[in-house]
């Protein structure tokens, strides 16, 4: 036995870490050039506070495309969530830990809720997610015309700004949740038959996995993510926002973000740590083009070249391995 | 022992099955005894398969019982007849390539310590598993994705022996091995055997169905025939139970010298990736036959030619005009037609009609050429020219039988009027009857004026069907064979034991 069969086999760092360390050189560099100067505590702080409430979101977002599904209702839960956490709350720290759980619960709701039209109804998980997501949209409209509740201050003091010298607490918390998503898909039954069902339903059917459950536990733990994606942003924001979910596109972002860390859109391959990486980078260009002051719209072109150019490079790397 | 056979591990009776209003299955009985090899043959459509997905939990039967070990048992789903000890190896490989052998070989039953998959538990386990089926090989954690077709076989074969099955259900099982990878399983069908393990043998290949099984039950448009001791029967009474038909004349006859037109398409010292200097000659009105083991660049020959991959180096010349094959569009303009050996991943369309399956090469390519409606009636003549038998043109493909399946793909190339046939393992995993009647009509195609290149691994086949044989080894062309060669000849340029001669 050699050293290397003892290592998981799995594929080298995702290349999503190699754009990311480029980005970050070259960008630094055209800061520098510029006069301004990228690593300094405060864009580092606002750097990875974007990448904690996006990358949350991310994480999630990674576990259902895996298992060959999608959610495009995450933007509506977070906004809901914010808003049950901070209404709950009122202000008081007393009734932090109920809200929390309260938002938690809520949020699993909607991911049982996109699950089971996705496995029981068989609903194309585009259609079912934002069928449900504009179910959401129509009550956060009516229901709200802008902040609501008041965010708890003992969650705003440590979720919201509390860090550990450069490092947000909210980061810390991505990263935990990050290791233990790496951890279920690594680790557990679970993980293994959600790859399995993303490659191919068939197959992991016939090996006798449940397919359904596998795929609406992977909608629950996604909108879980997304509801404390919802707290954190509620924590930063000290109120519930009916609209923060759509505003900062989490749907969208958090599927690029899924794709630039290397995961397959059509599911079965790919993981957490890539996904990361890709809302890295995606934060990393946010602050070098703040830094810049680039306009928004060119910044906005640059992000979808760069998401394109992934899948892109993506694609050429299965052809290559397909004519091997 | 006063029985003289042991009380059957599983008992079917009286199994039916309806699809559509189409009945499948018609009153099935058949039983396996413990450490029995029964074979189960039919011809494509005869309910094979869905008599086997019915005993491992796939489809759930309209009327009948499945007993196992005496007791009736309602499958509801294929994890339920796994855990009732009913392991199935497919036809079609059931394994995710993007996974490890290990992942696969334990997916749906992972090794786990306090909750967690124990992945270094997996893997030691899968080696002994492959071991024990003397595969060394083969490395547990390598991802199957880069594993050729006859190791994948192996990692089917190790995910059902990792169930622990009392009875294992093997559809087409050699399907897509090598000669001697066939002797290995062999091998270890009787070690499974041994241990007293029930097998149910679905198999088109009559040689090993007599080489392995103990009974045989005969299946035909959803009912049994008849179930026969293996020792009391003959490979030519089971083929007139499939069929209802004598198998005389197995092969069409070869062309005759006045068949042969001019030299149609010429190759010189041919390359690319995985070809070596490749000189070939086609005539029209032959069928110049393809011999060599997997891997040995047949394929990549007909790939080439068609333009999927094609040569990098060298000269290919279609009736004297150099020309470049640098597209399947391109070759398909130029007259050429390939029938994949992938049927079910490059030869059709699953979840489109039959109609649109046949049409899909002309509508792509001649797309001015001609109406929709003289088209679409020149298909339908093709469609029953071929004898396709569908519930109508509308019926999505994939619930056709593979040789039916097959009939559709040659079809949609026979619309196009192609010179050049290229055939890939045309009757793989196709039972006799539609087997002869492709064999037929590729004589036919070929006494018509086309020119034909047949890949086989079925060396009676490629033997019966050859005008001449070229043999490939390595990506180069080993030699040259006429018409009436041996199986032993052919063998010897394939694994290069014969003097490289061109004839």
């Amino acid at each position: 036995m050699n050293a290397r069969s003892l290592l998981p086999a799995r594929r080298p760092v995702p290349g999503v870490f190699v754009a990311l360390a480029l980005t970050l050189a070259i960008g630094g560099t055209v800061v520098m050039i510029d006069g301004g100067q990228l690593f300094n505590q405060p864009t580092t702080v606002s750097l990875l506070h974007v990448a904690a409430g996006l990358g949350l979101v991310a994480v999630g977002q990674t576990l259902v495309i895996l298992g060959g599904s999608l959610d495009l209702s995450v933007a509506y839960v977070i906004s809901l969530s914010t808003l049950v956490a901070a209404e709950t709350m009122n202000g008081s720290d007393g009734a932090l830990l109920p809200a929390i759980g309260l938002a938690l619960t809520v949020s699993a709701g909607v991911g049982l809720l996109n699950g089971l039209l996705v496995t029981k109804l068989r609903i194309n998980a585009f259609i079912a997610t934002l069928g449900v997501g504009l179910l959401l949209k129509g009550y956060l409209d009516s229901g709200y015309d802008g902040p609501s509740g008041t965010t708890a201050p003992a969650l705003v003091q440590s979720l919201g700004y509390q860090r550990v010298g450069p490092i947000p607490l909210s980061f810390l918390l991505l990263v935990a949740v990050t290791g233990a998503a790496w951890f279920a898909l690594s680790r557990t039954r679970f993980g293994h038959h959600l790859v399995a069902v993303g490659g191919d339903p068939e197959v992991a059917r016939l090996s006798g996995v449940r397919n359904d459950r596998v795929l609406v536990t992977a909608h629950v733990l996604c909108a879980l993510c997304a509801g404390l994606a919802g707290i954190y942003l509620a924590s930063r924001l000290g109120s519930g926002a009916p609209r923060v979910g759509t505003e900062g596109l989490y749907d969208l972002e958090s599927i690029a973000a899924v794709v630039i860390g290397g995961t397959a859109l059509a599911g079965g391959r790919g993981g957490v740590i890539g996904t990361v990486g890709g809302v890295l980078l995606l934060a990393s260009i946010d602050a070098i083009f703040n830094q810049l002051e680039v306009d928004a719209f060119f910044k906005q072109v640059i992000r979808g070249a760069i998401i394109i150019a992934a899948v892109a490079i993506y694609a050429r790397r299965a052809m290559r391995k397909a004519a091997s | 022992m006063s029985d003289p056979r042991p009380a059957p591990l599983l008992a079917l009776r009286g199994i039916g099955k309806s699809f559509l209003g189409v009945r499948v299955l018609d009153g099935v009985d058949l039983d396996v005894a413990p450490g029995e090899i029964h074979a189960v043959v039919g011809e494509n459509g005869a309910g094979k398969s869905t008599l086997m997905k019915i005993v491992s939990g796939g489809y759930h039967p309209d009327e009948g019982t499945v007993e196992l070990g005496g007791e009736p048992r309602a499958f509801r789903s294929p994890r339920d007849a796994q855990r009732a000890g009913i392991g199935i190896i497919h036809q079609e490989f059931n394994l995710l390539p993007e996974r490890t052998v290990a992942e696969n070989v334990y997916l749906g039953h992972e090794p786990v310590r306090r909750g967690l998959v124990d992945r270094r538990e997996m893997l030691s386990r899968t080696r002994q598993l492959l071991v024990s089926i003397g595969e060394t090989e083969l490395p547990a954690d390598a991802r199957v994705g880069r594993l050729g077709v006859a190791q994948q076989q192996v990692v089917e074969i190790a995910k059902a022996l990792a169930l622990d099955a009392q009875l294992l259900i093997m559809d087409e099982p050699t399907a897509s091995l090598a000669d001697h990878e066939v002797e290995l399983l062999y091998g270890l069908v009787r070690r499974l055997q041994d241990r007293g393990i029930g097998l149910l043998y679905v198999s088109h290949r009559l040689t090993e169905v007599f080489d392995l099984s103990s009974r045989i039950t005969v299946l035909k448009d959803g009912r049994r025939v008849t179930t026969v001791p293996t020792a009391g029967t003959t490979a030519d009474e089971l083929v007139r139970h499939m069929v209802g038909r004598e198998l005389s004349s197995y092969y069409p006859d070869r062309a005759r010298a006045d068949d042969l037109g001019p030299v149609r398409l010429t190759v010189r010292a041919g390359g690319n990736g995985k070809l070596h200097g490749v000189d070939l000659e086609l005539r029209a009105g032959e069928v110049l036959g393809v011999g060599g083991l997997q891997g040995a660049g047949r394929s990549a020959l007909a790939r080439a030619l068609f333009g999927v991959s094609p040569f990098t180096t060298g000269e290919v010349r279609l009736d004297a005009t150099p020309i470049r094959l640098r597209s399947p569009r391109a070759a398909m303009r130029a007259g050429i037609a390939y029938v994949t050996e992938d049927r079910k991943g490059e030869g059709i369309v699953g979840r489109q009609s039959v109609l649109d399956n046949a049409l899909l090469a002309s509508r792509a390519v001649f797309a001015a050429r001609s109406g929709r409606a003289a088209r679409t009636v020149r298909i339908r003549e093709l469609l029953a020219a071929v004898e396709v038998r569908a519930a109508g043109d509308d019926q999505e493909i994939r619930f056709l039988s593979g040789g039916n399946q097959q009939k559709v793909v040659l079809a949609r190339w026979l619309a196009l009027n192609p010179l050049i046939l290229l055939f890939d393992e045309p009757t793989r995993g196709i039972d006799v009857g539609a087997k002869s009647a492709i064999h037929d009509l590729v004589r036919r195609l070929a006494r018509d004026g086309a020119a034909v290149l047949m890949i086989s691994s079925d060396l009676p086949e490629l033997l019966g069907m050859s005008d001449r044989i070229v043999v490939m080894r390595d990506g180069r062309i080993a030699g040259e064979l006429p018409g009436g060669a041996t199986e032993e000849q052919v063998v010897a340029l394939a694994v290069g034991t014969a003097r490289e001669a061109v004839a």
